[in-house]
């Protein structure tokens, strides 16, 4: 069931168009992650969603409401953690986290303790003295110390160290398990990989991709490395090779998804000895696509 | 030693970069205020024996309270008129600008992690404050320079080329003064705000000191900075030795600051940030509870501050008193207005210009609001089910409140002064209901804020400007005798000598229904437009 839902989405500021017709389609009990190169319309679909934005034209559907008309009733299911944290100087960390967990409507004392702990923050300094890493904690901490349906994530870590990351991903890992969604903006791949069960990609606007990680693996190429008795004549001549590193005994390419098939069988003519192939890690993926040479 | 100070020159011309537009604005501004201004007083104050009488009403305590010592009445020329009547609001619109600007380039970028960056370059230790100090001290001069050569060129009776140096000096010192005692004050305390605060608050203190030293003690005005430099007897006397005090004042306090500036860890400051509750309060539950913590001290300070200016104020009324009874010049020449109307314009043109000061929390408050934006901390507000006019509506319904609070505190504060040293100066209730009258006129311009908050945030700081057109059109419409449509131009210009004047409760609707339809049109355009962050 989607949970969220946005039918191509048009956001203009003056002369400039941000988001051109975008669609995405969160189900629940989902971790979406929504990757892109900074300025690509990351943070204004955040904000159509949240409802601080309006969608120049389209729709954008959270819950099944409108999420300019209804903004109010919608934010009561969701919890918002921004890219850059900017936080009340002159108000503790434990007076933000309990603000915001109150005007959401929940009150778990012991969760927010449990968090406040596993995330080591120190509740009574007073923001102005936090570290980027320390406000990001604040956000988290308010975040999954609310009763939410939906968490709404943009670039969260980017502050975290390694270990604090990983308290993250299991927080993540927590809520989907109780069946929430996720709706996370990141860069930080490896996290996407390990967390996301599917992925669109932004660039310029437009979601130039979008799928389960194997599905969106399945449309690039993949590493082969191959030994073979003779020498494979004409390599690079075969359709859907590329990149092709010939050495003795053998040869290193790439192989477009669609052709692996029609690859294989030419190679095997040649008695196959050894073979390696390797997906490409979302890194090559994300590379491929924003380098806009698809 | 030089190590210190290593690319001082490349910062400043950062700073410069930063305020190419800033600075000449408050310059030419500033110059521009004082030349006009020295240009009308021919017409104004024609030689004769008019003058003199106008002289001896100046020497009226209640109006030096407000404007200084009134030197040279003997022979009362236009230069005599001129610093008495100008010298120190320019003054103390110099020490403003010199505030800001020392603020926002030191402890702000500081605290904005800007002075890190900076530090990590080959620059000394003291570069950064050093190289504010230089951009400021520039502009001071320049300044001084201006107003020296603009007023020297009019060569107005009794303003010669000695007195209008004088005069700018005047103004360049008193700039370098608060520039060096803000940079110490950004040194003391951690956050911009905290030393934004202590300078306005310190020259809040030197503006109070040398009002009530004016009136009743030298000694109390000369340790007031602003008082110091009014000494000086600028067109008059011209003495070196007032003018010499304060420029050595703020050498001592610059060379201060850069050793506390030394003494301490960057981003650090001498009174410590003290650990606050980890829990929040049962106020804190909704946007409203916020804006009151947030402005819990913005409230305070400002209370505390508006009452005491009252209370400076009420202790003149003695000494007004007194000098009506025993003026001659008063007697002879003016027997149609009875002592209790000398008393009653001053306290009118009080009461006036105590709404104008009771109006800045209160538009603080509802600024606040696009500030918020600027930061990107309304985002998370309007992520959480709020709603958005009740985000706005919690700044606005602070701001309205404030400022009934800040009405009815500055006119209990006057009341008590007053009582203090004449018996039974005026009723409280009717002073009250006086200073009542000008909520609704503070409320329009919390209106015009909301306004252009929901239609036009990225000129909500009109408002101010508004504020300081208020300022000049009813305060120096009094002195200059300005158009009345210039005056009506404000809401202040629709309010009659208020406690003397009846109001017609016409025009206390009128102004409160504009009040409200202004707020009414800003919470439509808060809820349909895009926030930036």
């Amino acid at each position: 069931m989607a949970i969220l839902k946005v039918n191509n989405v048009t956001k203009r500021f003056g002369h400039f168009t941000a988001l051109d017709g975008i669609n995405l389609e969160v189900n629940q009990g989902e971790v979406y992650g929504f990757i892109g190169p900074n300025g690509a319309g990351k943070t204004t679909t955040i904000r159509i969603l949240l409802g601080i934005l309006q969608a120049t034209s389209g729709s954008a559907q959270i819950f099944g409401m409108d999420a300019w008309r209804d903004a109010v009733e919608i934010h009561k299911r969701i919890a918002y953690v921004p890219g850059e944290v900017s936080l009340w100087p002159n108000l503790t960390g434990g007076e933000v986290i309990d603000f915001f967990v109150k005007l959401r409507g929940a009150n778990h004392r012991s969760r927010r303790e449990e968090l406040i702990k596993r995330f080591d923050l120190d509740p009574t300094k007073k923001c102005s003295t936090y570290s980027k890493g320390n406000r990001q904690k604040v956000a988290l901490i308010a975040a999954f110390a609310s009763d939410a349906d939906l968490y709404i994530l943009d670039e969260p870590t980017s502050g975290l160290d390694p270990l604090m990351e990983l308290v993250f991903q299991e927080c993540v890992q927590e809520v989907k398990s109780q069946g929430k969604s996720v709706f996370l903006s990141s860069h930080i791949l490896s996290e996407v990989e390990k967390l996301c069960d599917r992925v669109s990609i932004i660039r310029q606007g437009k979601i130039i991709e979008s799928g389960t990680l194997r599905e969106l693996r399945h449309l690039t190429r993949t590493r082969v490395r191959v030994e073979t008795a003779q020498p494979i004549p004409n390599l690079r001549e075969v359709p859907g090779v590329h990149d092709v590193e010939e050495f003795s005994g053998g040869a290193a390419f790439q192989v477009d998804g669609e052709q692996m098939g029609e690859v294989m069988k030419h190679i095997s003519q040649f008695g196959i000895l050894a073979l390696e192939s390797s997906p490409p890690t979302l890194e090559e993926l994300f590379m491929h696509h924003y380098k806009g040479d698809l | 030693m030089r190590q210190l100070f290593t690319n001082t020159t490349t910062l400043a011309g950062l700073v410069w970069r930063r305020d190419r537009i800033q600075i000449p604005i408050w310059v030419l501004s500033l110059v521009l205020f004082t030349v006009t201004i020295a240009a009308a007083f021919p017409a104004l104050y024609p030689p004769g024996p008019e003058r003199q009488i106008i002289a001896q009403t100046f020497t009226n305590p209640a109006l030096i309270s407000m404007l200084g010592p009134a030197y040279g009445i003997d022979n009362y020329h236009l230069g005599a008129i001129m610093a008495h009547q100008m010298l120190l609001f320019t003054m103390v619109a110099v020490a403003i600008m010199n505030i800001l600007l020392t603020i926002r380039h030191t402890r702000r970028d500081e605290e904005l992690g800007r002075i890190e960056v900076v530090q990590s370059l080959p620059v000394g230790r003291l570069s950064n404050a050093a190289s504010a100090m230089l951009v400021l001290s520039v502009t001071n001069v320049a300044i001084g320079l201006a107003c020296s050569i603009g007023l020297g060129f009019l060569g107005l009776e009794g303003m010669n080329w000695v007195g209008s140096v004088f005069y700018g000096a005047a103004l360049t010192v008193t700039g370098l003064f608060f520039a060096a005692s803000t940079l110490l004050f950004a040194q003391l305390t951690e956050t911009s705000r905290g030393a934004m605060a202590y300078s306005f608050g310190f020259l809040g203190l030197s503006y109070l000191l040398r009002a009530v030293g004016d009136i009743s003690s030298e000694a109390l005005s000369l340790i007031s900075p602003l008082g110091l430099v009014l000494r000086a007897q600028v067109y008059v006397n011209n003495y070196f030795w007032p003018l010499g005090l304060a420029l050595l004042g703020a050498v001592l306090l610059t060379v201060l600051a850069f050793r506390l500036n030394m003494a301490r860890d960057l981003e650090a400051g001498f009174v410590p940030a003290k650990p606050g509750p980890s829990q929040a309060s049962r106020f804190l539950e909704r946007p409203l509870g916020l804006v009151i913590r947030l402005e819990r001290t913005t409230i305070i300070g400002w209370t505390i501050g508006l009452f005491i200016l009252g209370a400076s104020y009420g202790s003149v009324f003695g000494d007004v008193d007194e000098f009506v009874k025993t003026s001659e010049l008063y007697q002879q020449f003016l027997p149609n207005i009875a002592g209790a109307t000398v008393i009653g314009q001053f306290v009118a043109m009080l009461f006036s210009l105590m709404a104008m000061m009771a109006a800045v929390p209160a538009l603080l408050i509802m600024l606040k609001l696009s500030a918020e934006e600027k930061v990107n901390r309304t985002e998370q507000l309007l992520a959480s089910p709020v709603p958005r006019i009740e985000l706005m509506g919690s700044f606005l319904g602070t701001a309205l409140v404030t400022a009934v609070i800040m009405q009815v505190v500055s006119v209990v504060g006057l009341w008590a002064g007053a009582s203090a040293v004449v018996e039974d100066p005026f009723s409280l209730g009717s002073a009250l209901k006086g200073a009542l009258v000008y909520v609704p006129v503070i409320w329009v311009l919390v209106g015009l804020a909301a306004l252009l908050i929901g239609f036009a945030p990225k000129v909500v700081n009109l408002t101010w400007l508004y504020l300081g057109y208020t300022f000049f059109a009813v305060y120096f419409g009094n002195l200059l005798k300005v158009p009345e449509w210039m005056r009506k131009l404000s809401p202040w210009g629709h309010i009659p000598n208020v406690p003397l004047e009846p109001v017609s409760p016409a025009t206390v609707f009128t102004t409160l229904a504009l009040s409200l339809a202004l707020m009414g049109l800003g919470l439509y355009g808060y809820k349909k437009r895009d926030i930036s962050g």
